[in-house]
């Protein structure tokens, strides 16, 4: 059995980190590339969500690496992500591909079909597979930290491109890598690394805060590295969404049914009062916070037609004449073309510039639409 | 005076309206309906939704935002979930908030919530809050509730005896004769809305084509047949829809099968897909038109034209060849 998986930002780390602990085979697919969409596009149902059709790509280049099992995660709605596992398997099986998938997902029918599926997958050890479980999750957290911090450094780094080299370098290595122990060692000698880097302490960088649907804002390839785009204008990124919080709250919270109500669930309920699937809560939740912490400006991404994302997207303008914060949105798919991209987001950044050169507050907040 | 209650007509309309309506008008309030929606009532209403989202969404602001002097109420309710273990898009259950932020002056609003996720027995609480905007007497919502639910009852028993649902809400007689049988697919808010659907259902009943939707099938056989997915499928529309696409496939008992779907739509996205993977394996031919407000009349008539004439000569010359073989290949002589 070689395991395969979808990528989306670090979650490689964790997966690696698990697998090497267990000692199961495994193909990380190729990092997502034109030609995973290339791919995805071609296969995946037009109307498909952006995701959807990367992870058809990822999985045929793992594929052609000689993997056989994919494993991958579910829901039950009522975001379309809830349905993924089955369009992969309908459509990697009309096209004659022999795998099996395994969805490790909660349903209806309780907690016996996913350890069935566990015990699968790992082999008949699902009580020995709980520390490896929580050690790899460590090392994401411990990842998602390196990423935050490189947020901070980015915009102040005296030489040009010094974190850049730092994180490429790192990416690089980790797959050579080898068992949790290893990993996060190498986490974090990166991070002493980019500790070390000069800044210029004179520099008072803008703040912008990342908000949108969870794919499309930790997978560097669908949103072209926009955190890194930013950070090299000078400029502090705040994102509002990891992995690592993503699984803790709702995959093991969730499951458990231990959740509490966070923050951002208060500061969004005056605008959207219960909770609809995908992210729009916390899109607008993270909003306003940002807005409440006087971050300069605001960017929300999402797949093109992204249901609870064009929720959000219809309610922030509400947000944004509340707060008085600029708000652009961007919405990608497999046609978003590089140069309107960089144009927008150059544009965004130097009015926010503009305005705090003139430190007045602009009598009419800026929202750019596409 | 009584209450004026606007209700859209759009989205969930053409499922719920004489339940609505009766619910609201025993308990004494005056039902404000918007008028079919036309190009006027769109373009001035359409430019508060965001460019996003799908037609029917857009349909439903032009409506909402068409209320705004005419009712006392908008009743916009806040669906989540209308069965256990189901959703319904989520676009539903943020549709309040949605237009509440972005149709300025409109009258209040009733969103009450309707979550049967986890249970049953929260539907009655939705219907006491509904009713309490116009009652305090439990005992009085509690008869209309189930004057609608006798009402919508016969809705449904009517739908499945082969009415079209506009038909049954302007009382009039659907045509039963037709050569042909059209499977016509998509959510209700596509098949029943002409300007949505640019006419398609008409342009079908004038080419002499016997129309069976969804909604003709009963529910045991829907969710039966949907049970066959290898997934639960946890949106109560999409299991409406590929449980009658199974149905189809087993009983052969339609000549082809057209599907509607909004650009844009995230079920759809996946559910037409799914549908047509099927339908195309059984051998029934499938068509899928796409709406959105850019559609236009000629393109869509063409292509409907082309399916029906491409099922005719199916039905009528499939197994025809002709007996004197040079016209088999033109030009050359046969071999």
């Amino acid at each position: 059995m070689k395991v395969t998986f979808p990528h989306m930002g670090n979650i490689y780390v964790l997966v690696k980190t698990l697998f090497d602990e267990l000692g199961i085979e495994y193909v990380i697919p190729p990092m997502c590339n034109k030609r995973t969409l290339e791919i995805g596009a071609k296969y995946a149902p037009e109307m498909a969500c952006l995701p959807l059709k990367i992870n058809i790509g990822n999985f045929i280049q793992a594929m052609e690496q000689g993997a056989d099992t994919i494993v991958i995660t579910g829901g039950c709605g009522p975001c379309r992500f809830g349905y993924y596992a089955e369009m992969h398997r309908e459509i990697l099986r009309d096209l004659g591909y022999d795998i099996e998938i395994i969805a490790l997902e909660l349903n209806d029918k309780g907690i016996k079909e996913l350890l069935e599926k566990m015990k699968k997958l790992f082999g008949g050890k699902i009580a020995s597979s709980a520390i490896p479980l929580y050690r790899a999750l460590k090392a994401l957290i411990q990842m998602d930290k390196l990423e935050a911090l490189s947020y901070v450094v980015r915009a102040r780094e005296k030489e040009k491109g010094a974190t850049d080299r730092i994180i490429d370098e790192f990416h690089k290595k980790i797959k050579s890598v080898y068992g949790c122990k290893n990993i996060v060692k190498l986490i974090e000698d990166t991070k002493l690394m980019l500790l070390r880097l000069p800044l210029d302490s004179g520099h008072k960088p803008l703040r912008i805060g990342l908000v949108g649907e969870i794919y499309t804002l930790v997978e560097p390839f669908t949103n072209l590295g926009i955190d890194r785009l930013l950070g090299n204008m000078g400029v502090e990124v705040n994102r509002s969404l990891y992995l690592s919080e993503w699984i803790i709250e709702h995959i093991i919270k969730g499951g458990l049914k231990i959740r509490k109500k966070q923050l951002f669930q208060t500061e969004a309920e005056p605008y959207l009062k219960t909770p609809i699937g995908g992210h729009a809560q916390e899109t607008l939740g993270h909003s306003v916070i940002y807005a409440k912490q006087h971050y300069d400006g605001i960017i929300q991404i999402y797949p093109l037609t992204c249901m609870p994302e064009i929720v959000a997207d219809s309610i922030l303008p509400q947000i944004r004449k509340d707060f008085n914060i600029p708000v652009m949105t961007l919405i990608v798919d497999e046609m978003t073309g590089e140069a309107g991209y960089m144009t927008r987001i150059d544009a965004f950044v130097d009015m926010l510039l503009r305005k705090n050169m003139t430190k007045e507050k602009a009598s009419e907040a800026l929202f750019f639409r596409n | 005076m009584s209450i004026k209650l606007g209700l859209p007509r759009a989205l969930l309309y053409y499922e719920y309206m004489p339940l609505w309506k009766t619910f609201f008008e025993s308990l004494g309030a005056q039902i404000v309906v918007s008028q079919k929606t036309n190009k006027s009532m769109f373009d001035q209403g359409a430019k508060y939704c965001v460019n996003e989202a799908c037609l029917p969404l857009k349909i439903f602001h032009a409506h909402a935002a068409s209320l705004r002097e005419k009712a006392d109420f908008i009743f916009i309710p806040r669906l989540r979930s209308i069965k256990r273990y189901e959703y319904i898009c989520p676009k539903f259950t943020g549709l309040p908030d949605m237009i509440r932020s972005s149709i300025p002056d409109l009258p209040p609003i009733i969103d009450t919530e309707i979550n049967l996720h986890k249970d049953k027995s929260k539907l009655m609480d939705a219907f006491f809050e509904a009713g309490s905007f116009f009652t305090a007497d439990r005992g009085e919502i509690k008869s209309a509730y189930q004057k609608a639910v006798a009402e919508h009852k016969r809705y449904l028993a009517q739908m499945q005896k082969g009415s079209l649902v506009n038909d049954i809400l302007e009382r009039k007689e659907t045509p039963q004769n037709g050569d042909l049988k059209i499977g016509v697919m998509g959510h209700m808010y596509n098949l029943y809305d002409e300007y949505a659907n640019i006419s398609v259902m008409k342009k079908l009943l004038q080419e002499k084509v016997k129309i069976t939707t969804p909604e003709m099938i009963s529910q045991e056989i829907i969710d039966k047949k949907a049970e066959q997915m290898p997934k639960k499928l946890f949106w109560s529309f999409a299991r409406k829809l590929m449980g009658a696409a199974i149905y189809f496939t087993e009983k052969k008992n339609v000549d082809g099968v057209i599907y509607l779907m909004s650009f844009g739509c995230g079920i759809d996205s996946f559910i037409a897909e799914l549908c047509e993977r099927r339908l195309r394996k059984s051998g029934i031919p499938f068509c899928l038109l796409v709406l959105d407000e850019h559609s236009g009349q000629a393109g869509v008539n063409t292509r409907i034209e082309a399916f029906l004439d491409m099922l005719r000569w199916r039905r009528d010359d499939e197994s025809y060849f002709s007996p004197y073989g040079k016209y088999l290949c033109l030009g050359k002589d046969p071999v």
